[in-house]
């Protein structure tokens, strides 16, 4: 039986990389947003500028879920290299749309699945002589035959390639006889609509559609950095690169034309993070993006900037690890090298996005902190939410907010001859005052060292100094746990003594994967974590469930080790969900995973049976 | 040693110099390196050129990396914020500094083993980029906090106290800074304090990357018979091609010189250097020429002094990234925020 469905199926198209087919796939996935229905969609791309396979999933979602579903409703089969393995993933009853030019044997295909051949090749050929024209508009030839396969509204479409060619007539003109070359081919020869289709409806509302390297770029904007220093790695660069992007068209000063930011593209990520930290310590707001093996790079200079309290703001865009490996696969798999970057005691804040919109929140939100708390903050975004287009409410900011400069003394009270101590904990919060250079001639300077210093920051060897300022670095990332975002809890609705704690980019497949579990009558308890360190509702959300689950994606629990260590909890009652093979977490894997374990645990132990 | 304490009160008719600081002003902690130790006396020369040309002390900011050289900063200008950061990585904290706030001196301290091995990379890159600093390299040929092995400035052939002959090729930096586009370049002798201070002031009043090469002994561990750095052998093969004798800007004009032997060098902003040569063929504006007049002396075991090359037209990273003229660490949310209705602009862009 053809799958039937409106508005709710997953489309992959599998293309050879550097073929031009990212933006045509992209234009449909614009266009069934503009048609009102949520889309999401997934690159799947290999560390490659040409020549090997790519995947661009889309899954449309009239009801709105936004996490990978997993399986394939509709394949357009465009590399013949993965062929067998795409054409093996198509669920039964799915569609195949292949290019027909050249004849297939019957063994390529599948007899429960619908097969649909366009010549496309075929097609190209007879209107375009040009091989790069023939190349670029086959892939919006494709769009145009999935727009009548689809029934989709061809206008969207005509609108976002007039929007995309403004003021160039002849481009557009072009664009636009490829797509209804495609759509005039199915028109004629082929049976259309077919079982899936896309109908106009309104569940898009006013959000937005906006990748989360860019979104929390724009964040690092409005929260007041002016200096970035990065190197090139995926997939952080596009986060720098568009920070250099909103910059040029927000930051440059309109009567001067200078700049208000200064970016530099370090040599590597030693001096990315050396030069974030010099100039967090003169008072500039500064950050970095990497990915794991940077993070790497960059422990001796974090764990200096600990113990120095130096305020710098790092993005963590988390891939799959090792440094070689799998660069183009999303992973949350640097928590415990993030959160205890360095050598000796260090502990370090973390921020964990769930989507565009909070990395934006949450990117600006890490420059107060970093002043407030004068040390590291991580903002661990993740490939999933970085490197993808989401469907995320719009972002806001609130005019009357303020830059948290922390606690910077100023001439000022140094003139009126307020004690400083760089390291003298005044106000019982163990956030000490710090001076920027250059404040007063006479009052304030300081030595800024690791450790080997008291409290007034002079020299110092001494055990009970060291151990002194321990405790107080200590008592410091205590305050944080009230100042960084506090987790968000929902209930079941009914009591039941299962919970499941989850982080980034899982978000929108746990939201999903409950209503599966709810609809097969499974009840749980959620907190999404927002940061590290932990807020206190997280031990009491433990304490009132006799199990709970954490759901993340990297091999070794590395949430869920860092809830044992730092809230003492007995490693038994948290049951790891993992999910590592650098795909994204869909909701049926979750929904499986937790449904299995539960059952498991229900069983009725043997005595009770037999007595 | 942390229970020394320098005492605060002094002679009340010390000189003072244009703002009304005496040299006391000037001065660090007292120096827990060896008794004789070369670092100590280019301390001084950096005090006492700070104090020459007028500067207020917290208007510089003095970094190092780690190691005996980049301990010094804890020596001198005590009333000026330091970072004494991580091995070899001086140079980028000190972008980092230089970019948040570009109105105040930076000076950079470092040693051969910070510069020259570990710390290789950045060293290149921040010279590369321009960045507008005194950087200093305090190049004694080896590691004396780790107790004697060699740096990658020691010339083959030299030997250590231990009696290890070095067979590695050794680094010039000047030669290496030259490359890289420097824009001022010089060497000197930690114990030639007539010809390192104005090269000191030189450097602070010149905007780009200033470096210098400061040749300095090390008396426990590379001071002996069979050492290229030893007090003795530098001064046996210094060769200098010039001295710097005054510096016109900030600090006051003496021409006691014939004319004819005096060069005046006219820097970016607006101050003049005047060059004393001892070598008449010797043109410091002259790129090329700097670097084979290097090599030439270098084969016949010359280790060549003063400055090297200047360049007259020299920009800044500042100018390169053609950065506002405030500081941008004094820039709020007013210069800094688009706001809310630039952000639903945005949104609107994205639907």
């Amino acid at each position: 039986m053809p799958i039937e469905s409106v508005n709710d199926f997953v489309v992959q198209f599998a293309n050879v990389n550097g073929s031009g087919s990212a933006s045509a796939n992209e234009l449909f996935a614009r266009a069934v947003l503009r048609m009102g229905v949520p889309v999401t969609p997934r690159n799947i791309f290999p560390s490659n500028i040409q020549g090997l396979p790519t995947w661009y999933e889309v899954r449309i979602s009239a009801s709105g879920h936004l996490g990978a579903r997993g399986g394939v409703d509709l394949l357009v089969a465009m590399n013949p290299q993965t062929w067998d393995k795409d054409v093996a993933g198509i669920e039964p009853g799915g569609y195949l749309l292949y290019d027909c030019t050249k004849p297939l044997p019957a063994a390529k295909f599948r007899d429960d699945i619908n097969v649909i051949g366009v010549p496309l090749t075929a097609i190209c050929n007879r209107e375009y002589s040009d091989p790069r024209q023939r190349q670029l508009f086959k892939n919006i030839i494709y769009v145009g035959v999935l727009a009548a396969l689809l029934d989709m509204d061809i206008g969207e479409i005509e609108k976002l390639i007039a929007g995309q060619y403004q003021g160039k007539e002849k481009l557009f003109d072009a664009n636009r006889r490829a797509l209804h070359l495609g759509r005039d081919w199915v028109r004629t020869n082929l049976e259309h609509p077919i079982g899936l289709r896309l109908e106009r409806a309104n569940a898009v509302g006013d959000r937005i559609f906006i990748d989360g390297n860019s979104a929390a770029a724009l964040g690092a904007v409005y929260g007041g950095a002016t200096v970035c220093a990065w190197y090139p790695i995926t997939p952080s660069s596009s986060l720098a690169e568009a920070f250099t992007r909103h910059c040029r068209s927000l930051r440059v000063d309109r009567e001067t034309q200078k700049n208000k930011f200064a970016i530099i593209q370090a040599e590597d990520e030693l001096a990315s993070i050396g030069i974030v930290i010099g100039a967090a310590w003169n008072g500039a707001r500064a950050f970095t993006a990497t990915s794991g093996p940077g993070i790497s790079l960059m422990q001796e200079f974090l764990g200096l900037a600990y113990f120095a309290e130096i305020p710098a703001v790092i993005f963590d865009v988390q891939r799959a690890g090792p440094s070689t490996g799998m660069p183009t696969r999303t992973q949350q798999t640097d928590i415990i090298s993030c959160a205890y970057a360095s050598h000796g005691d260090t502990k370090h804040v973390l921020l964990f996005p769930e989507d565009p919109a909070e990395a934006f929140d949450f990117g600006a939100a890490a420059f107060d902190l970093a002043d407030r708390l004068q040390t590291p903050i991580f903002v661990m975004m993740d490939l999933d939410i970085g490197m993808n287009h989401r469907l995320c409410r719009p972002l806001t900011w609130d005019d009357g907010r303020r830059y948290d400069r922390g606690k910077v003394m100023g001439a000022a009270a140094l003139d009126a001859g307020q004690e400083f101590g760089r390291y003298l904990d005044v106000d019982g919060d163990g956030i000490p005052y710090r001076t920027l250079p250059g404040t007063h001639p006479s009052r304030g300077s300081f030595f800024t060292r690791g450790t080997s210093r008291d409290r007034y920051a002079r020299y110092s060897e001494e055990g009970t100094a060291y151990a002194d300022n321990m405790q107080r670095l200590l008592r410091k990332f205590e305050s944080a746990k009230d100042l960084v975002p506090r987790p968000l809890q929902a209930s079941a609705g009914k009591p039941t003594k299962y919970g499941v704690i989850y982080f980034g980019s899982t978000s929108p497949a746990m939201d999903e994967a409950i209503e599966l579990l709810e609809a097969k009558g499974y009840a749980l308890d959620r907190l999404r974590v927002r940061a590290f360190p932990f807020h206190s509702s997280v031990t009491s959300f433990i304490g009132e469930h006799d199990f709970v689950f954490v759901v993340e994606q990297n091999r070794d629990a590395q949430l869920r080790s860092l809830i044992v260590n730092e809230c003492s909890i007995d490693p038994v009652r948290l049951i790891p969900i993992l999910h590592y093979d650098g795909t994204p977490i869909t909701a049926r894997f979750i929904a499986r995973a937790i449904a299995g374990h539960i059952d498991a645990l229900k069983v009725t132990p043997l005595r009770k049976v037999v007595s | 040693m942390t229970y020394v304490v320098k005492p605060k009160f002094h002679h009340p008719e010390l000189p003072k110099n244009q703002i009304g600081f005496t040299h006391r002003d000037y001065e660090g902690a007292v120096s827990t390196l060896c008794a004789g130790c070369g670092h100590d006396s280019i301390s001084a020369a950096i005090i006492e050129a700070c104090f020459e040309l007028s500067i207020a002390p917290h208007r510089v900011a003095k970094l190092s990396g780690i190691g005996c050289s980049s301990k010094t900063p804890t020596y001198f200008l005590g009333n000026s914020h330091g970072f004494n950061s991580v091995h070899g990585r001086m140079p980028s904290v000190l972008t980092g500094a230089n970019l948040a706030n570009r109105d105040l001196i930076y000076l950079g301290v470092s040693g051969d083993g910070d510069s020259a091995s570990i710390g290789f990379g950045q060293f290149a890159h921040a010279l590369r980029r321009g960045v507008n600093m005194v950087y200093i390299v305090e190049n004694n040929g080896v590691y004396g906090l780790t107790k004697g092995q060699f740096s990658a400035t020691a010339d083959p052939g030299s030997k250590s106290k231990r009696g290890v002959v070095n067979t590695d090729n050794a680094i010039d930096l000047v030669g290496i800074a030259l490359q890289l586009g420097a824009s001022f370049v010089a060497r000197s002798f930690s114990g030639d304090k007539a010809q390192l201070t104005p090269l000191i002031e030189a450097a602070i009043e010149h905007r780009g990357a200033a470096f210098i090469d400061v040749i300095s002994p090390c008396v426990a561990f590379n001071n002996h018979a069979g050492s290229t750095k030893s007090f003795d052998y530098v001064r046996e093969h210094n060769e200098a091609v010039n001295r710097l004798d005054f510096i016109t800007g900030r600090a006051p004009i003496k021409i006691d010189y014939a004319p004819g032997s005096v060069e005046l060098v006219e820097q970016h902003d607006g101050s003049t250097l005047a060059l004393r040569k001892l070598d008449a063929e010797y043109d410091v504006h002259d790129h090329l020429a700097a670097l084979s007049f290097l090599h030439m002396h270098a084969a016949k075991g010359q280790i060549v002094t003063g400055l090297l090359y200047v360049a007259p037209e020299a920009e800044d990273l500042h100018d390169r990234l053609n950065t506002v003229a405030t500081p941008l660490n004094a820039l709020g949310e007013t210069e800094l925020c688009p706001g809310a209705a630039a952000l639903d602009k945005i949104n609107a862009g994205l639907r």
